[in-house]
């Protein structure tokens, strides 16, 4: 079943990937990913698992490590109350999927049980029956995300499709 | 023509990418300065490679070491090694080499680089610094980094603007540093998520250009996405004496769109401390008085110039730093370097028992100098205090202006400066 990670408002890349395992290459910092305030998260994330957090979600440096950590665990999606610019910049250069509502981010607890309609740019909470509407993604950045992330939107661009 | 006015961010932003650019909306930009440094600048050229791409315009960039420099340990000579063999393969002719480095963010508008008008892109977040140069600055990360170099060109969502307007006559010692940490006090860490900031106000007239690089600089501590001085007479000088060619200083219409506009009366500001482990938990220096210190650093690109220096060397001036206190100055470029060895300075923080770093980051992020053992703490000049940022989980930065990190050097523990200067 795909699991529900709540974490808090202000999350910031400091906590995401901490100070002493940053530059201990990938591997290391993907083991260590949130471990100030969830140390069993690495260990027990699964992919397709979904992240809901409060506001302002990978606040602090511009370092690319804190979103590359939830895409190197292959996280389904990231839904916040707000996020932190740089990081949500990052996470679509990714192609990892991240919705702004603040409706879903207070909404949505552990345990609880969803489903991500992106086309529809809907979540369900099949949980509690209540239905989200995150912010539209502009076409620029669906065409991003679709393409899977930067890199390829780039390889696109150059293929002259 | 719009009919409706638009903010110094929406004019940079349209006129940059040849389009009416309303907040929403999606421009496509060819920046003027791509910037980077020694920990982004490797993860940039990864990229680059892997693409099997190259720099599209090489006089665009920017490459400055800064973090780790001297390095400490191989792999951070590592990462410098790759900036000079990325510099000179592809033609980087703002390339700054490990003797003629300094902070970015300091040498930058220092060395006429950046400029009004422009629109900076740089890996690293404390990019917005350049809005006090009226620039549009913002931080991106490696990916963006690297398809900026190759396509000579990035995307930017047009943010809303909050104008913030300072009013009123602050107490003694406060400086930018202080009105920024008490504006943070007031919006909070996400007071400004995605937006501009736009400052200005009869206060900031005759603010110095070092005050207002470090109220920019902690734009990015309330989530904004630049931190824009109107232009006025101190900021075009300033841009007159450095930089070769034209550069377009801006000002908002009259009748420009806010998101918010907010007046902040500074009338009777004290010095203000962030308190761990956010930088918006602003309290004046009164309330965390006799809090005992472990280590004072003044430096970073929040306060690592000349005006920063200076005060720190009026408080220092023939008095020594606590014995069980270690303060570390480092300026952020040679110039300032210089400048502290010809005004005398050096010679007061060497007399104090200070250590003079060279010039850098410093001790900001805790993985170079001065890295805090467990349940150290620290009063900083730096930008932030988030659990762990200077060294163990369990130490403590208090973020501060560089009077208030000299004052409490020589006391041992938080002090108003009017208590050591009396």
């Amino acid at each position: 079943m795909t699991r529900i990670w709540k974490f808090g408002d202000n999350v910031d890349t400091d906590v995401i990937t901490p100070s002493q395992y940053k530059h201990q290459g990938k591997n290391v910092y993907v083991e260590h990913a949130m471990e100030p305030i969830a140390p069993t998260f690495a260990d027990e994330v699964e992919p397709g698992d979904i992240v809901v957090t409060g506001r302002n979600f990978g606040s602090g440096s511009s370092r690319e490590t804190a979103a590359i950590v939830f895409a190197e665990h292959e996280v389904g999606a990231i839904i916040a109350f707000s996020f932190a610019r740089i990081f949500y910049r990052n996470a679509i250069n990714l192609g990892l999927p991240v919705y702004v509502c603040p409706e879903a981010a207070l909404g949505i607890d552990e345990g609880h049980e969803i489903n991500i309609l992106a086309d529809e740019n809907t979540i369900v909470n099949r949980t509690t029956g209540e239905t989200y509407y995150p912010e539209p993604h502009p076409p620029f950045i669906r065409e991003i995300l679709d393409a899977g992330g930067l890199a390829n939107y780039r390889e696109l661009l150059h293929s002259g499709k | 023509m719009s009919k409706v006015g638009r903010t110094i961010a929406e004019k940079i932003l349209s006129e940059k990418s040849g389009t009416d650019a309303r907040p929403g909306e999606i421009v496509k930009i060819e920046y003027d300065v791509a910037a980077s440094h020694d920990l982004s600048t490797p993860q940039g050229v990864k990229r680059l490679d892997a693409w099997e791409a190259s720099v599209k315009d090489p006089d665009r960039l920017a490459v400055v070491p800064d973090h780790m420099i001297p390095s400490h340990n191989e792999r951070s000579q590592r990462n410098y090694t790759i900036c000079v063999e990325f510099a000179e393969r592809e033609g980087i002719k703002n390339f700054y080499r490990q003797n003629e480095t300094g902070l970015m963010h300091a040498v930058l508008p220092e060395d006429g680089i950046v400029k009004p008008g422009d629109v900076v892109i740089g890996s690293d977040s404390h990019t917005v610094t350049y809005g006090a140069l009226g620039a549009f600055a913002t931080g991106i990360s490696y990916t963006d980094l690297a398809f900026a170099w190759a396509e000579g060109w990035t995307w930017l969502r047009v943010p809303k603007t909050i104008r913030i307007d300072y009013t009123g006559e602050p107490n003694d010692w406060v400086r930018g540093k202080d009105l920024i940490l008490h504006t943070l006090g007031k919006i909070g860490v996400d007071g400004a998520v995605y937006k501009a900031l736009e400052f200005g106000g009869p206060l900031l007239e005759k603010l110095p250009m070092d005050d207002r690089f470090s109220m920019s600089n902690m734009a990015i501590e309330a989530g904004a996405m630049v931190g824009i001085f109107e232009a006025d007479d101190t900021m075009q000088e300033y841009a007159e004496e450095r930089v070769d060619g034209r550069f377009t200083c801006y000002q908002s219409d009259a009748d420009a769109e806010y998101d918010q506009r907010l007046t902040v009366d500074c009338d009777g500001l004290e010095p203000q401390v962030a308190v761990p482990s956010l930088p918006a938990n602003a309290v004046p220096i009164q309330d965390v008085t006799g809090i005992k210190i472990d280590q004072a650093v003044v430096g970073s690109c929040t306060n690592c110039r000349e005006e920063d220096l200076r005060v720190a060397a009026e408080i220092l001036d023939g008095r020594i730093i606590a014995e069980d206190v270690r303060m570390i100055i480092t300026p952020g470029t040679r110039k300032i370097q210089q400048t502290a060895l010809e005004e005398g300075w050096m010679e007061i923080f060497n007399e104090a028992g200070a250590t003079f770093g060279s010039p850098g980051c410093g001790a900001c992020f805790g993985e170079h100098i001065g890295v805090l053992d467990e349940d150290e703490v620290a009063v900083s000049t730096t930008n932030r205090n988030f659990i762990g940022r200077m060294g163990a989980n369990s130490s403590k930065v208090y973020l501060a202006n560089p009077a208030v990190a000299a004052a409490s050097a020589i006391a041992g523990e938080l002090v108003h400066p009017k208590e050591v200067v009396k």
